[in-house]
């Protein structure tokens, strides 16, 4: 703080966990960086994640996503970061800081933001091999590496990481068992009633909980490796591996070293600013730290209030006095799928306060409200749904305008109040874990322009953390958008103020078949009568082809009107190529395909001179068609008993598969017929954007599932849904939407995920992007199509069956139709003439476009033209 | 481009020059959709009928890629005027002025067509 004069001040931070990097940033805020040099000691090998994020390993986040540490910030404020470099000692004498590597650093400012380690009880052979904490990623790893030769796993804890634990052994296909000490789970958060919903809901996904028992002792085989685990019931638990979550405790081994003064159990004591009581140049924050009330914080939100408070104290700026003096411990969670909220005063422990609480055993549905004799709300619990949380926890504090018994009553059982954000004073706290207050979210849409949900999380930081408030974001944007008159074009183009959305529920609701009928009721007011666009055209004509069968419109995509608002390779069943020529993909359906039907395949490329590839899809691409070809080579194919591969379509392509079970000595599961199964019953299956799928028959996911719109790997139970996965530019590795599914449950669940993809998706957005932008996200998917929160299960299905039941191979009907025939000609008045700009030159003994007749017909303009 | 009234028996006509060249029978116009036609000196003209039953022609050739397909684009009106958007790359052209309405710098030629 006081530095020689002429010499930068150093800040020495120690630590770079979430915490110590939401302290650079506030460092940053305040100019702190540039007057000061900042060292960073980060004992992991990687800096600064998402640990609260910790478990989406398991569904597919690599430790990449979960990164926080954007470098170009480190860099940019000159940051000096060292990662894999812990600080070993503290001389406070001298003021420096030696790490591992031997370097002395000396500060002015020395912050400690350690955080905490698993706490593991001191039973019997603890440390045996496979045995594991739950707390970075390195241990995730070890975890994960392990479990692969295994089959079962025990979690010791029955708190929030114990359940994450639970999950993700789950996920990696472990039998898994819970034992918690405390007669219920997650004793800390819920009570007794919602400890029970929850016990429900987790017993019934196929994990075993033991509440009540302690663990004795961790049983061994002679090589010294875990094999199971005594109980303090007396009963023995059979596992191959123990993850030991029973809490955390404050890392204060450095400070204690150091002669700093330490709490009775543990956490280094820090005043209001966060400074050691002991010593003014020494800062603790994070779960290190033992607060100004006695308490250690072992949630997100309170430390990065901490380290704020720390960066304004450092900063020493008069108008800027920060304290942290305590925190409000409000959790919402999702564990294993299932919301579990608690707020406020959650275990009713103020004076005279009363319950309100609904409680349904069958739907593991628990709510209770504290409410204090005044009708103020004090807190309350939320198990399975938790929806309310966002509102309820804004409104703790203060009376309610409605009833509480509202606040918890299911929509639609006599529940009227809709208690929106608009209703919450502009104090209310949105973000907790960035203390983001509505004013302050309003704000952003007024004085800044924000205009999306993404910008206001740039601009604030709200829901930048645990996401739990996002909803509620995207609400109040929009009521203040509407509010202020901002009048935002969502339209779906130049014709149609309606999003994509919106004309599919019109479509499907009014039972509209043309796309003109479309445009001349719901047009634009300039657009109606007219003849559309380029991007409404296709897009409407896929709403119709969609739900062709239910609106009673042609399943056939080249029927009278339809065959005018289809894109270009729609309308000729064919890829167009950049001569004009066309390629053609017959339906190899996961894959599989005979000696016959490679042999008639090649026979038709060599007779018609086409270039062939394998594509990346699993099927054989023909290239170099004429338009006038087309029918003579599907002739052929579908002599052969080939169909439409709808490589031209925004529809589903193609289901990839590993060989499986039958050939593979690791799978565990039949793959190629799952994927036959699926190809065939979603084949030409018209949707906003292409559709591909895959089918791996085990863990070691040959076929690349996880990159597919909807992917499916098998297990020894059944099969593994993933969804929103994307190759191409933008890779996006799919999130796990349900797991150990049989045939039937996971055909069902897919037909209501793709139902609902082509309902609520937008023009040409693929699965992945979607999933990203809808509200709610994964989860929100998950509610609909898994849980039926919307109660629109039953139309999905049947819209689905419905298309299944009238699907017809769109090349088996055009070459039996003589009029739509008599469009596949180069020339209207010369019908028999090939267009002479399509000619090939050889490579690689194929054929390639030949490019240079493509400059033929090029002509200056004066002179051709007669008007 | 005119006005077409809906008989069977008419001509879609081009003209080329001092003369007109007949191309095809009204019907095989598809509204909303083109064909192509072959012209004597081997270029190509690309025919197109909208909604309202106006008939306009362009050249065929794709001034970008250089591959006879404008026939085959999407149509579709703008600001009340009629265009195509090519299957290629998806610029739009004018189908009565042959402007290219994503870039001003390019033009394709048009021809005068009628039904007789």
């Amino acid at each position: 703080m006081t530095a020689a004069l002429g010499v930068t001040p150093t800040i020495v931070l120690v630590g770079h966990g979430m915490v110590g990097q939401r302290f650079l940033e506030a460092l940053a805020a305040r100019g702190l960086t540039a007057t000061h040099r900042v060292v960073v000691l980060c004992e992991e090998p990687r800096p600064a994640y998402d640990r609260v994020a910790l478990t989406s390993y398991f569904s597919g986040k690599t430790p990449e996503d979960l990164s926080m540490t954007d470098m170009e910030f480190i860099n940019d404020h000159g940051i000096e970061l060292y990662v894999g470099d812990p600080a070993e000692a503290v001389d406070r004498e001298t003021r420096q800081v030696t790490a591992r590597s031997g370097k002395v650093f000396t500060y002015d400012t020395l912050v400690l933001a350690t955080g905490s380690f698993p706490f593991v009880p001191p039973v019997p052979n603890k440390d045996a091999e496979g045995c594991f904490v739950y707390r970075t990623i390195d241990d995730l790893l070890a975890i994960e590496e392990y479990a692969k030769t295994r089959t079962t796993g025990a979690v010791v804890g029955g708190g929030l990481l114990g359940l994450e634990a639970a999950g993700a052994l789950k996920g990696l296909g472990l039998t898994s068992h819970i034992v918690e000490f405390a007669p219920r789970l997650m004793p800390v958060q819920v009570d007794e009633g919602g400890g029970a919903a929850l016990l429900r809901t987790i017993e019934e996904m196929g994990l075993t909980v033991h509440t009540g028992v302690g663990t004795q002792e961790i049983v061994i085989d002679e090589s010294g490796a875990v094999t199971g685990m005594k109980l303090s019931d007396g009963s023995e638990l059979a596992t191959d591996l123990v993850v030991f979550s029973a809490g955390v405790r404050p890392r204060d081994q450095l400070a204690r070293d150091c002669g700093l003064t330490v709490g009775e159990r543990g956490g280094i004591t820090v005043d209001e600013q966060c400074r050691t009581v002991a010593d003014p140049h020494v800062f603790a924050i994070g779960e290190c730290a033992l607060a100004s009330d006695g308490r250690v914080y072992g949630l997100v939100a309170p430390g990065y209030e901490q380290a704020e408070t720390a960066a304004a104290t450092i900063a020493a700026d008069e108008s800027e006095q920060l304290t942290f003096t305590g925190a409000d411990l409000s959790t919402k969670l999702k564990l294993l799928g299932v919301d579990v909220a608690s707020f406020g005063d959650a275990h009713g422990t103020a004076e005279d306060c009363l319950d309100v609480v609904y409680s349904d055993s069958r739907a593991g549905l628990y709510k209770k409200l504290v409410i204090g004799r005044d009708g103020t709300l004090l807190g309350g619990i939320l198990v399975g749904d938790a929806e309310a949380y966002g509102t309820l926890k804004a409104f703790t504090g203060s009376v309610p305008p409605v009833s509480p018994e509202s606040l918890v009553l299911p929509a639609g059982a006599g529940a009227p109040a809709q208690l929106g954000p608009s209703a919450l004073p502009d104090e209310a706290i949105i973000c907790s874990c960035n203390n983001v207050t509505k004013g302050t979210i309003r704000g952003a849409v007024t004085d800044h322009q924000c205009t999306t949900v993404p910008e206001v999380k740039k601009c604030t930081k709200a829901g930048t953390t645990c996401g739990s408030c996002v909803k509620v974001l995207g609400q109040l944007i929009n009521a203040e958008l509407e509010a202020s008159g901002v009048e935002v074009d969502k339209g779906l183009c130049g014709c149609f103020a309606q999003t994509r959305e919106e004309l599919y529920e019109i479509v499907l609701a009014l039972r509209i078949n043309t796309y003109q009928d479309l445009l001349d009721r719901y047009g634009r007011d300039g657009a109606r009568g007219g003849d559309g666009c380029e991007v409404c055209k296709p897009a409407v004509g896929s709403i119709i082809a969609s739900l062709a069968p239910t609106i009673g419109a042609s399943g056939y995509v080249l029927d009278g009107e339809q065959a005018a608002l289809q894109d270009s390779n729609d309308h000729f069943l064919a890829n167009i190529q950049k001569n004009g020529s066309y390629s053609v993909v017959p339906r190899i359906a996961g894959g599989e395909i005979t000696p016959e039907g490679l042999i008639v395949i090649g026979e038709i490329a060599r007779d018609f001179g086409l270039y062939t590839k394998i594509t990346g899809g699993q099927r054989i691409d023909m290239f170099g068609a004429r338009v006038e070809q087309l029918p003579l080579i599907w002739a052929r194919l579908v002599d052969a008993g080939f169909e439409s591969g709808h490589a031209y379509g925004k529809a589903l392509r193609t289901v990839k598969s590993c060989v499986g079970q039958t050939w593979c000595r690791y799978g565990v599961q039949d793959s190629v017929r799952m994927a036959i199964d699926l190809e065939l019953r979603y084949r030409g299956l018209r949707s906003p954007h292409k559709l591909k799928s895959a089918v791996s028959g085990c863990q070691r996911e040959c076929a690349e599932a996880q990159s597919k719109d909807f992917g499916v790997i098998a297990t020894a139970a059944g099969w593994n849904l993933y969804v929103g996965g994307n190759g191409g530019a933008t890779p996006r590795h799919a999130d796990l939407l349900a797991q150990d599914l049989s045939d039937a449950e996971l055909i069902r669940l897919i037909d209501r995920f793709l139902m609902f993809y082509i309902r609520t998706a937008d023009r040409l957005e693929r699965t992945s992007v979607w999933l990203e932008r809808i509200p709610g996200g994964l989860d929100h998917v998950r509610d609909v199509v898994v849980e039926d929160s919307l109660g629109i299960c039953e139309e999905l299905e049947s819209l689905m069956a419905a298309h299944v039941a009238n699907y017809r191979d769109e090349w088996a009907e055009t070459i039996k139709d003589p009029e739509k025939l008599a469009r596949f000609v180069s020339f209207i008045n010369a019908p028999d003439t090939p267009d002479p700009v399509v000619g090939f030159v050889p490579e690689r003994d194929q054929i390639k476009p030949d490019l240079p007749l493509l400059t033929i017909g090029q002509r200056p303009l004066e002179g051709s033209a007669q008007r | 481009m005119t006005l077409a009234p809906e008989t069977t028996d008419l001509k879609v006509q081009v003209r080329l020059g001092e003369d007109w060249l007949t191309v095809c029978d009204l019907p095989r116009l598809l509204p909303g959709r083109g064909v192509a036609a072959l012209l004597p000196d081997g270029s190509q003209v690309a025919l197109f009928r909208d909604r309202a039953g106006r008939l306009y022609a362009i050249d065929n050739r794709d001034p970008f890629g250089g591959a006879a397909v404008l026939s085959r684009g999407l149509t579709g009106s703008h600001q009340g005027r009629p265009f195509v958007a090519s299957p290629l790359l998806k610029q739009r052209f004018d189908l009565e002025s042959g402007q290219c309405l994503d870039d001003e710098t390019v033009r394709v030629a048009t021809y005068e067509i009628r039904t007789s």
